[in-house]
């Protein structure tokens, strides 16, 4: 399994390649969010900046933006979390978003050590 | 308990119309329905029994405390209502001469102008139906100001992250793209941060004042002077109203555009759906875009006027929610100006005062003074005790209390949001602060049972996940 990296704003990215990379959000922040009920995703294609919104996650307490940790171009989408929002609360880690390709630019990123200190 | 289509029987039912007294005509065959309307069938006292049980479920403002944040759940005077059920009132059309609703008009316009006067705007429409409606239309205006001046490129409106959460959705609804900015730790608009990010594509400005934290802004000249600078326009999110009254002015403040919740502020019975209204006010240079039509005077009569070629347009049919204008044109000649500023500071006191009676058991993260609400976090008690805020509010259901807003605003985790309001007295703030306390103290000796909490409602905890991932929402005809 790559390292992972985590951004302040609780999404976490596993590099495959230096320019293509998964994108998701933290075990941290699916606790925080509680029951997730609907996800909007991107499309393929789409342009995402780090730093910017590109998703958002709706729980039963409030909706919540994702925001990226790369710049680059949408090359997947993890469908199955349309319908399965859950698959999210189940493994975080598992339930990937989207897969970037082409990759230029970086939000700061922290390593697991870093953001598990940052949530203590 | 059954629902109304599970009651009755076939062929039972009650004449509750009267006959007709105008001729009738049927409609084209084509717009008529093929298969009989599937009404439920039952007999007045079947229906009079099925809404006295729904009421006895109900929890309203007449029932008990009822402090949910953000929302101002305040007693409704009935005189209100006595003055909406006017025949004068209610038995008028909307498309009639307006010779025939000159009071009407009187009503519309006399609410303008104390609005105007409690606000510090220069004018006030009446359309839209609630408060992010009355949001949508004010940046609507905020859209056609800088149209009409051919600065197109101001497409980004800025919002600071303890604003209420309709403030960037109405923004996206309007058309234009939306900048957080973060608060300082002391609950304020961050002005570094605002003056990095305003600039030539600023459009606007969003502040909720009081904000969600209740706290006034006290750099609020400040904020409206950079953005003024930039040359963008101030917005007032004046859903927290309540807190100010006759006290401070948004219009004194530097700001170009304001929306009030008729239904929180001015008293007007909500929460179970509406009808709301928000009014949507505004400084003389952009009147000439506010919805149509305005009433304006004319030859000694009140009398609408579409004139504005530049006008936004309508936002909703007719002239917005009128009876709760007429309540809330009753609540402001009830209290007058000197009662609306004692409103609004006795709204301030109470929320202080349960502040101060439950600082010292609970963590208040900006401990005040607040204005007309404050904010608990339950972080720690999640993390010690695994009772969450939710486990807590529901076991407020328990000794007969509605609770507070949880879970915003979101940067405060574990939040409940506490607005106990100008109409509750000082027995009941002890009261209510005392049955807290009790809860606290439960939470630490037995968090198991507030999992189990409500035990002694009708409905014990409905499954909000499966309602919001699999939601049935007509009835199943067998």
């Amino acid at each position: 399994m790559k390292e992972i990296f985590f951004t302040k704003t609780h999404e976490w990215v596993r590099f495959l390649t230096d320019t293509t990379a998964r994108i998701g959000i933290s075990d941290y922040a699916q606790d925080q969010l509680g029951d997730l009920v609907f996800v909007n995703l991107p499309e393929v294609g789409d342009e995402v900046t780090a730093g910017d919104e590109f998703a958002d996650v709706e729980s039963v307490k409030a909706v919540s933006n994702v925001y990226s940790p790369v710049t680059g171009t949408v090359r997947a989408v993890n469908e199955d979390l349309l319908d399965h929002p859950e698959l999210i609360n189940e493994d975080a880690y598992d339930a990937w978003f989207i897969e970037v390709e082409d990759i230029v630019d970086r939000a700061e990123l922290l390593t697991q050590e870093e953001y598990d200190a940052m949530n203590a | 308990m059954k629902l109304i289509f599970e009651k009755g029987k076939e062929g039972r039912g009650c004449e509750m119309l009267p006959e007709s007294d105008v001729p009738v005509t049927a409609p084209s065959e084509k717009f008529l329905r093929k298969k009989e309307l599937r009404l439920p069938q039952v007999s007045e006292t079947e229906i009079s029994r099925h809404y006295t049980q729904l009421m006895k479920r109900t929890f309203g403002v007449n029932n008990g405390f009822y402090p949910l944040g953000s929302c101002t759940m305040k007693y409704n005077p009935k005189v209100n209502d006595d003055m909406a059920k006017l025949p004068g009132f209610t038995e008028v059309h909307p498309l009639q001469p307006e010779s025939t609703v000159q009071g009407c008009l009187e009503v519309l316009k006399k609410t303008e102008e104390a609005l105007c006067e409690v606000t510090g705007m220069d004018a006030i429409d009446f359309q839209p139906a609630a408060g992010a409606h009355g949001e949508f239309a004010g940046l609507k205006l905020i859209w056609a100001y800088h149209q009409d001046r051919k600065d197109v490129k101001r497409t980004k409106i800025i919002v600071p992250d303890s604003a209420h959460g309709t403030n960037p959705a109405s923004a996206a609804m309007a058309g234009f793209s939306v900048i957080n900015i973060p608060s300082t730790k002391e609950g304020y608009v961050d002005l570094e941060e605002l003056r990095k990010v305003v600039g030539e594509d600023t459009a606007g400005f969003m502040l909720t004042n009081p904000n969600t934290i209740g706290m006034f802004d006290e750099n609020i000249l400040e904020i409206t002077r950079i953005v003024h600078e930039a040359g963008g326009l101030n917005y007032y999110d004046g859903a927290n109203l309540n807190a100010i009254m006759g006290i401070a002015r948004p219009g004194d403040m530097g700001f170009d555009v304001v929306h009030l919740n008729l239904h929180k502020t001015f008293s007007t019975p909500h929460g179970g759906g509406g009808p709301g209204s928000g009014p949507v006010g505004c400084k003389e240079q952009l009147i000439k875009y506010l919805p149509t039509p305005r009433i304006i005077n004319k030859d000694g009569s009140l009398t609408f006027d579409s004139k504005s070629e530049v006008s936004i347009g309508r936002v909703k049919a007719f002239y917005g929610n009128f009876l709760v204008v007429v309540r809330a044109l009753t609540y402001i000649l009830t209290l007058g100006a000197e009662g609306l500023r004692k409103a609004s500071e006795n709204a301030v006191i109470n929320a202080n005062y349960m502040l101060h009676l439950l600082k010292d058991t609970f963590d208040i993260p900006f401990p005040g003074p607040c204005m007309h609400e404050f904010v608990i976090s339950l972080e720690e008690l999640k993390k010690e005790k695994g009772v969450s805020a939710l486990d807590f509010a529901k076991t407020m259901l328990d000794y007969g209390n509605h609770p507070p807003t949880m879970y915003f605003p979101l940067i405060v985790h574990e939040a409940l949001m506490v607005e106990p309001t100008e109409t509750e007295s000082i027995e009941t703030l002890k009261e209510v602060a005392e049955i807290y306390k009790q809860i606290y103290d439960r939470a630490q000796k037995e968090p198991e049972a507030l999992h189990l909490s409500p035990v002694t409602t009708v409905v014990g905890r409905p499954d909000e996940v499966a309602a919001a991932r699999n939601p049935i929402l007509r009835y199943q005809f067998k």
